[in-house]
């Protein structure tokens, strides 16, 4: 099923608010996840897990660690859903 | 010994009875109990359906996200530890030379047995990345370590109901022997679940007095039933007392001495002879450089169970001899229940208050005082403590047999 970019942002956005406490509205797609966030390796396994239970795709550990920024991810996630 | 002394110069706690010190002191003194009965529904399936819940959440107190990533044992440690820094005027130091000793009796009890629901429900891809440094024992005290950044070292002694005790025996050690100048010191404990229940209840160590849960932790009552669990955690900023005096920090009262011993008797039962704890508050004693004379005060381990209220009253008798007769006991977990690893350290809080105020706490629920109780228990009513120099101990005992006493002094 494929996914519109803006629909992933808008879930991503909820996700690491949820998880990172992070304001959705600071969330924008060149934001680094560890610098510009304060997502770290622990947070971002949660932000994963609970993106692949929302979009149902699958991402890969070794997938994970060039997830580096939110675009990444939403691009990531958009071509796993086609 | 170094001649390095030892003050208190800050003090937090969260407690049954109210989310700081202040109102947790105001209410012991009215002689408040802070034991209701639960609603959770989990309590309906066991036999003892109340406990002594904190009187203010964490989430009145901390972010959304902090209590989300920390075991509700690193949630006390971090709003008790808040307090006690603040309270010390938050001293600028060379974080080497600053310490962290918190302890805890079971650890993140919950977020283990929470984990492990989530792992039978959903499986083991949605167990939380956060799971072990929440459940870790020594999380609450990494937790503060991490958020003072502490560097002089980290520490998280474990003996059950003794730990809290420890925590600040270890703490005061770390500044005698010169290895920090400012340590963070106290106990916590998150233990009311269903799993934890069931077993104190098994061992029928706790009270069922389901129809009065604020009338069923009485230290010393002739119909005493077992304890009532608790939860919460109170702190202690000890401080080498020139350093104090150098940035000057108000100063409560003295820590000058402390006394270890061990059963060797039973794992969970007290030594009907009570010779362990008479020889842990002779070496606390004479770690001080006091005799029984000086004592005025002493905050009681007495949980309001059968045996351990009466096992320790007598060795209390022995160990201060005629001398108990001008020793006023307090057992304040009639009010707070009891804290297990958390119980030694807001007792340890409530002593300092009391050689503040010169108040000994009262002891709420003795009906009828048990004949076998033959030390001076404070009923009822706060009682007045002589003005000059006093002292009070603390003793703190736990499953395994570990022994504590803790002296404190005014200055």
């Amino acid at each position: 099923m494929a996914l519109a970019q803006a629909d992933v942002l808008a879930g991503l956005k909820e996700i690491v608010e949820e998880v990172a406490g992070i304001p959705a509205a600071s969330i924008e797609l060149d934001k680094n996840f560890t610098e510009d966030l304060e997502v770290d390796s622990l947070s971002m396994v949660e932000v994963v897990v609970a993106a692949e239970e929302r979009f149902g795709v699958k991402i890969p550990d070794e997938a994970v660690t060039d997830l580096v920024t939110v675009g990444d991810a939403v691009n990531f996630i958009v071509n796993a859903a086609k | 010994m170094s001649g390095r002394r030892v003050v208190v110069t800050g003090l937090g706690a969260t407690t049954p009875i109210g989310g700081d010190v202040k109102t947790s002191w105001n209410a012991l003194l009215a002689g408040t109990s802070g034991v209701r009965t639960l609603t959770e529904e989990w309590a309906q399936s066991i036999s003892v359906q109340f406990a002594a819940r904190v009187a203010v959440e964490p989430s009145e107190q901390m972010e959304r996200v902090e209590l989300r990533r920390l075991d509700r044992s690193e949630q006390f440690a971090l709003i008790a530890s808040r307090e006690a820094w603040k309270d010390a005027g938050s001293p600028e130091m060379d974080k080497e030379r600053l310490g962290v000793v918190i302890a805890s009796g079971i650890g993140g009890v919950t977020t283990l047995l929470d984990q492990y629901d989530v792992y039978k429900e959903k499986g083991a891809r949605l167990v939380s990345p956060h799971t072990v440094p929440m459940l870790m024992p020594n999380g609450p005290a990494a937790n503060v370590g991490l958020e003072l950044q502490a560097r002089a070292g980290v520490h998280t002694p474990v003996s059950a109901c003794a730990s809290g005790a420890e925590a600040i025996g270890y703490a005061f050690d770390m500044i005698r022997n010169n290895r920090a100048d400012v340590v963070v010191s106290g106990g916590v404990e998150a233990a009311i679940h269903v799993l934890p229940m069931a077993a104190f209840a098994a061992m029928k160590a706790l009270s069922t007095r389901n129809d009065e849960p604020a009338r069923a932790s009485r230290p010393y009552d002739l119909n005493r039933d077992g304890f009532v669990l608790g939860e919460g955690g109170g702190v202690l900023i000890l401080e080498e007392y020139e350093h104090a005096k150098a940035r000057g920090a108000t100063i409560y009262c003295e820590i000058a001495g402390q006394g270890l011993s061990s059963d060797g008797y039973h794992i969970a039962a007290p030594d009907p002879e009570g010779a362990g704890v008479q020889r842990a508050v002779k070496f606390a004693l004479r770690d001080a450089g006091l005799t029984t004379k000086d004592i005025v005060h002493l905050n009681a381990h007495a949980t309001s169970t059968p045996a351990g209220d009466v096992a320790e009253a007598n060795a209390l008798r022995l160990a201060l001899g005629k001398d108990a007769d001008h020793v006023a006991v307090s057992a304040t977990k009639s009010m707070t229940g009891h804290l297990l690893g958390g119980a030694g350290a807001i007792e340890s809080v409530f002593i300092v208050k009391t050689i503040q105020d010169r108040l000994a706490p009262p002891t709420i629920n003795i009906e009828n005082l048990d004949p076998a109780v033959t030390v001076d228990v404070v009923r009822d009513k706060p009682r007045a403590l002589p003005t000059g120099d006093i002292a009070a101990l603390n003793d703190s005992f736990g499953f395994g047999g570990h022994n504590v006493v803790l002296v404190f002094k005014s200055i």
